[in-house]
């Protein structure tokens, strides 16, 4: 399980990998912090010709207050996350989403612009992303695009990003007044979530004003559970058949079974995974 | 670049200073470039922990990173928090433990554990076992292991 | 048995103390000895090529541009390799009527699993062995496959090896009692239910390897070897390489672990044999983890269908079984793939009483992994069946499941005695164990918990299983029929110049601490302090003949005949030192490293000085005194077939009824595995055995898809226990020693692996029972709970 031959370049200024993105045409992946891309590439299921390898780069590194935003570096790794007090303060989402991705070893050099990136279906931070209205910012030789979350995950690891893009950095507004709730059912600590839900809420006192609702673990991407909003909107606090209308919305998803689930399961666990969310964060 | 890459790193403390196959895994660099076969293969993708290091202070998986990627960087295995005395309490604790049988896992198991008594982590065996839940072993059950690392940090276990 | 009854309680003992294993300290400073840390001159490495079909005829393989590939040192096909491997056969005459053709190392015109072996390249690296076998290029044309085991015997399914006509390798018939009039008596309640066992495997953390070293200067082949049986690996490469048995030594360090994985023959490490002295030169191969997960042996996979009837006092009238189990397309090699299903048969309700018990086992050939022997061989499957159909008859008749297994258990005066399925048993304490399991895990206060969280709407379940199991195999195991596997085992002790011992042992260490409590008998017997005491095993060149480690025998077997091996150089040491001394044998003992006054234990001489006269100054000596400071003793267990042990186990559950999420809240084992020679170490084997057997109850399975495709050959998509989930497990002991052997030990590694299933699957039960819910099937995932409960539907 040794993987396959492939260019190594480590370039120390963002003009020459956006360069060397370009010129492989395809070819070339960029290397971030490797959790993902190294097994797969040991499994020679990835067998790049080029990697493009982002260590260097030091303007991708990092977590910056931006006023109504935060910003965080693609580059940024779980840990640094974990250890940050604007996150914890800002975001606090993403804080709590933060120590279900996997273990130790890996959130010390697993980042944020990597998970963004390859967009596994069962991974937290795309969903956080979503709840959260969160931006990916993509440069290129021809330039810088945003991209809301909500347009960047396509499909089973597909997302907008082009293959001579990089995602550069994070955008998340801050969280001002919304209540956060979370839930991941996975087998094992640190396993990807057979279902999870992220939620950001809005609540003008008892009364509910605005729902977002992000599912992960359930579908070929992490996606918005809208129907479920919906039923959410406007709705009270405490009221019980709002969420159970929320929770009989999920069946617009088009839910997908693999071998650790069913289809059918992951429909019930989105159901158990949004009501246990909101429980602990909204109601 | 392509091939081959110069590397200059520290490993346990001594320069290092090697010509690698860019495809090499840090690991295998360890291993059969330098003969410190402390570190284990046990997965090759990341998941069982038996290849466990520290690399710049923090535990990462040898597996997963290119012997490339640890230019410049400060690297220490087991035989390195062995000859430093670093992990000398915790190797005495799993031994009047018995927090290993095979030893294949050991060695990570060592660093990830350093690593949670070293961050400051209490007595708390859910804590302690969360922690190692990134370290597979197949043999001890691991109570043991959990025995040892509150041991180490010396509080009742809650 | 006579001997030495007092070696106890003699001042210097060590058995029966937590003594902390010396080979640790290595271990824990990165300085362990496995195979893939060996680098030798001139060594290559191995990878193949491996079938991507279950089923498919080889139609053309083409090498020659993986030849022509960087660093390339040799490439062979199946074809090429079976003309200098011969195949084997993997039958035992004692099990009478299984088949299985010769399978070859390599495949030869037919794959028949996915992951079966087709070529192999031999390369400087391995990455350039992959990347040359990324070259070969290989037609395949597809067969039917044969997936689904309850399908290989239907008469419209593809028959793997046309000339045996079916896929039915084995099948076996037990009857005790007259069945129909046992269920057919007045009272008698009937309780059947269909338990299915999913494929799991070993997930040893060191994957096989081995070197191969050839010196053609002596025609000598060393096999550097990741298992359990050095002397067996000798006779299995001697005869399919075709090198006398004493040219070929098998030297066996530190193992990652093995649970029964690494005891088999497998063609690619036979292979690599072959083309180290195709080449001349040292061949390494080490299975990366997805070969692993596709290559190295499967184990359970079975459906039971499973009978009890009982009278209204919940005493067993009859208990039947039909076993069905998979092995893959060939029995291995040379234990059989069949020795799981004799072992459900044979141990199937072997705690209890029963007035007929009648089994039927069949074993059959399928497309996929092969199946074979892995800790705790059938025990899982046999105490899941047996004490699941006890509880269910319990809740039928309203019976405590504690009660009713008091009301079955053999009691602990009534042996020896036979077992329903005709097992001769000895020395078991089922009652002891079982009142000591109440009491440990607090049953009573468990029962009120489990009420008071229900009333909370939180499901527990509290699982309760007595067991046996066998350990200390003799020769009835394999030898009688035809395997070339010891099960006697021998042991060298030898007194230096210095003082010190040097012991050797033919049984192995693979982490269970063996190398430790042979150094605990060897010094407690003989005499000197454990720091003085050097171990070898796992050497042919070496040590003597033996089994090596399986089948729970290390302890029993390898450390009775160290016990008397110990035994025997003290009495030739104070025969020396009685001629030295001008004192009587008898009034001489060995303490602590001195020949002492056995009355007074005043010291009379340094064994170091006794060991220099006879090593350095023989002229003292008198002409006549002929001194031997090293003895040798085997052992077998020739009284018993085998030495079985007896446990109950107890496990608390809590069943997510939204998830389906089972979390085991607490868990028990009282084992009774005669005397324990080394607390510390026989605790943390039970616990480890334990939670690989909840791995098994809740986690493990290997899943194919009708085509014969492994879908999980990663180790994120095959779930290991790990840490976080994992209870802490109370250990306890009953200590009835054996009788068959002076040290009085039986194993004690599997018992966990075995128990542990049935106790989490009753656990389970006993959560969901006041739903109506009850689940059969393992391992117990989330899905098959909720499924169960109807919350989950297709």
């Amino acid at each position: 399980m040794k993987a396959a031959e492939f260019g190594y370049l480590r370039p120390g200024r963002m003009e020459e990998a956006l360069q060397a993105l370009a010129a492989g045409e395809g070819a070339a992946m960029p290397l971030a912090g490797g959790q993902s891309l190294m097994p797969m590439m040991n499994f020679r299921v990835a067998m790049p010709e080029t990697l493009v390898d982002l260590a260097a780069l030091a303007e991708l590194r990092g977590i910056h207050d931006a006023g109504e935003r935060v910003v965080i570096g693609a580059m940024t790794r779980w840990s640094e996350l974990m250890a940050s007090g604007l996150i914890a303060a800002e975001v606090p989402l993403l804080a709590r989403a933060l120590p279900e991705i996997a273990h130790p070893a890996i959130r010390n050099r697993g980042t944020i612009g990597g998970s963004v990136a390859l967009a596994d279906p069962a991974a937290e931070v795309p969903a956080v992303l979503l709840a959260l209205a969160g931006v990916v910012v993509l440069r290129s030789l021809a330039g810088e695009r945003r991209v809301a979350a909500g347009d960047f995950f396509l499909g089973h690891y597909e997302t907008a990003r082009a293959a001579d893009e990089l995602i550069v950095a994070l955008e998340v507004p801050k969280a001002r007044g919304l209540r956060h709730g979370f839930h991941e059912i996975g087998r094992r600590h640190g396993d990807f979530a057979l279902a999870g839900a992220a939620l950001a809420v809005a609540v003008e006192g008892a009364r509910v004003m605005e729902a977002r609702i992000a599912l992960f673990g359930v579908a070929d991407r992490a996606l918005r559970a809208t129907g479920a909003e919906a039923a959410l909107r406007g709705a009270v606090l405490g009221d019980g058949t709002a969420l159970d209308r929320a929770v009989a919305a999920l069946a617009e998803i088009d839910f997908a079974g693999d071998i650790h689930a069913s289809a059918p399961m992951r429909r019930h666990l989105a159901g158990v995974a949004l009501r246990r969310a909101w429980a602990e964060g909204v109601a | 670049m392509t091939g081959m890459a110069r590397l200059t790193c520290r490993v346990n403390g001594e320069e290092v200073r090697a010509e690698v196959p860019v495809r090499r895994n840090l690991l295998d660099f360890l291993r059969n470039d330098l003969g410190l076969t402390g570190s284990h293969a046990g997965c090759e993708h990341g998941v069982c922990g038996a290849c466990t290091i520290l690399v710049d202070g923090v535990t990462v998986r040898g597996c997963l990173m290119l012997a490339v990627q640890a230019e410049g960087a400060e690297v220490v295995t087991v035989e390195g928090l062995a000859e430093s005395g670093r992990s000398a309490a915790l190797a005495a604790a799993f031994t009047a433990r018995n927090a290993l049988q095979c030893g294949f896992c050991t060695p990570g198991m060592i660093a990830s554990a350093l690593e949670y008594i070293d961050g400051g982590g209490g007595p708390d065996r859910a804590a302690i076992r969360a922690h190692l839940s990134g370290n597979y072993c197949r043999c001890t059950g691991y109570q043991a292991v959990v025995d040892a690392v509150c041991d180490v940090i010396g509080g009742a276990a809650k | 048995m006579t001997g030495p009854a007092t070696i106890f309680d003699r001042p210097n003992r060590y058995i029966g103390t937590a003594e902390p294993r010396a080979d640790a300290a290595r271990l824990l400073q990165g300085r362990g000895r496995f195979v893939d840390d060996i680098q030798l001159p001139r060594m290559v490495h191995a990878a193949f090529l491996r079938s991507p079909h279950a089923h498919a005829r080889i139609v053309s393989l083409d090498v020659a541009a993986a030849r022509a590939m960087p660093g390339v040192a040799a490439v062979w096909t199946g074809a090429e390799m079976a003309a200098h491997v011969t195949p084997w056969v993997g039958v035992l005459t004692h099990l009478a009527g299984l088949r299985s053709p010769p399978q070859p190392a390599l495949a030869v015109d037919v794959v028949r699993w996915q992951g079966e072996p087709v070529a192999m390249v031999v390369a400087a690296t391995r990455a350039e062995a992959e990347d040359a076998v990324e070259r070969i290029e290989a037609d395949y044309d597809p067969l039917p496959a044969a997936v689904r085991m309850e399908e290989a015997l239907s008469p419209d399914a593809p028959v793997i090896h046309p000339e045996f006509g079916s896929n039915l390798a084995w099948e076996r018939r037990v009857e005790t009692g007259d069945m129909a009039a046992a269920m057919a008596q007045p009272g008698v309640t009937v309780v059947e239910r269909t338990f299915r066992f999913g494929r799991h495997t070993g997930v040893t953390l060191e994957p096989r390897a081995t070197v191969m070293d050839y010196d053609p200067a002596e025609d000598r082949l060393t096999m550097h070897y990741s298992g359990q049986a050095p002397h067996m690996m000798q006779v299995v490469l001697s005869r399919h390489l075709g090198l006398p048995e004493e040219n070929i030594r098998v030297i066996s360090n530190d193992v990652g672990g093995s649970f029964g994985i690494k005891i088999h023959t497998y063609g690619d490490e036979i292979a690599v044999g072959a083309a180290a002295r195709l080449l001349r030169r040292p061949v390494k191969f080490v299975a990366d983890r997805m070969e692993s997960f596709m290559t190295d042996i499967h184990a359970r996979d079975h459906v039971v269908t499973g009978r009890i009837g009982v009278h209204a006092d919940g005493r067993i009238a009859g208990l039947e079984i039909d076993d069905l189990t998979g092995i893959g397309p060939f029995s291995m090699y040379p234990r059989t793939s069949a020795i799981e299903c004799n072992q459900v048969l044979n141990l199937t309700g072997a705690p209890y009483r029963m007035e007929a018990y009648r089994a039927r086992g069949r074993v059959v050939f399928q497309n996929k992994n092969m199946m074979c022997q892995y800790r705790a061989v059938g025990h899982p499957i046999a105490m899941a069946v047996a004490d699941g159909l006890l509880d269910e008859a319990g809740r039928a008749l309203g019976m405590d499941p504690v009660v009713i297994r008091q009301r079955n258990l053999i009691a602990d005066d009534a042996y020896p005695t036979t077992s329903a399925s005709g097992m001769k048993l000895d020395d078991l304490s089922h009652q002891k164990t079982l009142a000591k399991l109440v009491e440990v895990m607090g049953y009573e206060a468990l029962r009120a918990d489990q009420a008071a969280a229900r009333a909370r709407g939180v499901h527990r379940g509290i699982g309760i299983l007595s067991m046996v199991e066998v350990t200390n195999p003799s020769p009835m195991f394999y030898g009688i029929g035809g395997a070339p596997i010891a099960s006697q085992d021998g042991a060298t002790v030898r007194l230096d110049a210095g003082g010190a011992l040097h012991i050797s042992s033919s049984v192995t260490e693979q982490g269970q601490g063996t190398n430790a409590i042979l150094a605990q008998i060897a010094a407690g017997v003989f005499g000197v302090d454990i720091g003085r005491v050097k171990v070898t095993t796992g050497d042919t060149a070496t040590v003597p003949y033996g089994g090596g480690t399986w089948a729970s025998r290390g302890a029993g077997i390898g450390g009775e005949a160290m016990l008397l091996a110990a035994h025997a150089l003290k009495e030739q040491v104070l025969e020396v030192a009685g001629v030295m001394l001008q004192a009587g044998v008898e009034s001489l003992d060995i303490r602590a490293g001195k020949i002492v006054d056995e009355a007074t234990g005043a010291e009379r001489m340094g064994l170091a000085d006794l060991a220099r006269t006879v090593y350095y100054r023989g002229n003292e000596l008198p002409a006549d005194l002929k001194p031997e400071l090293v003895a040798t003793r085997h052992y077998r267990v020739s009284d018993m077939p085998f030495v079985f042990t007896n446990g109950a186990m107890g496990a608390y559950v809590e069943v997510d009824t939204d998830t389906g999420f089972t979390k085991v809240l607490g868990f028990w084992a009282v084992e009774d595995c005669g005397r324990v020679i080394n607390p510390m170490l026989v605790d943390e084997q039970v616990r480890g055995g334990v939670v690989q057997g909840i791995g098994g109850a809740l986690y493990e399975e290997c899943l194919y898809d009708d085509q014969g495709q492994l879908l999980n050959t990663t180790m994120a998509d095959y779930l290991v226990p790990m840490a976080a989930e994992m209870p802490d497990i109370v250990v306890a002991h009953v200590e009835t020693p054996t009788k068959t052997s002076i040290l009085g030990a039986k194993g004690a590694g599997e018992a966990g692996t075995g128990g542990a299933p049935g106790a989490i699957l009753n656990a389970v039960n006993d959560a969901l029972a006041p739903l109506g819910a009850s689940v059969w099937q393992m391992p117990i995932t989330p899905e098959r709970v909720l499924r169960a409960l109807g919350v989950v539907a297709d």
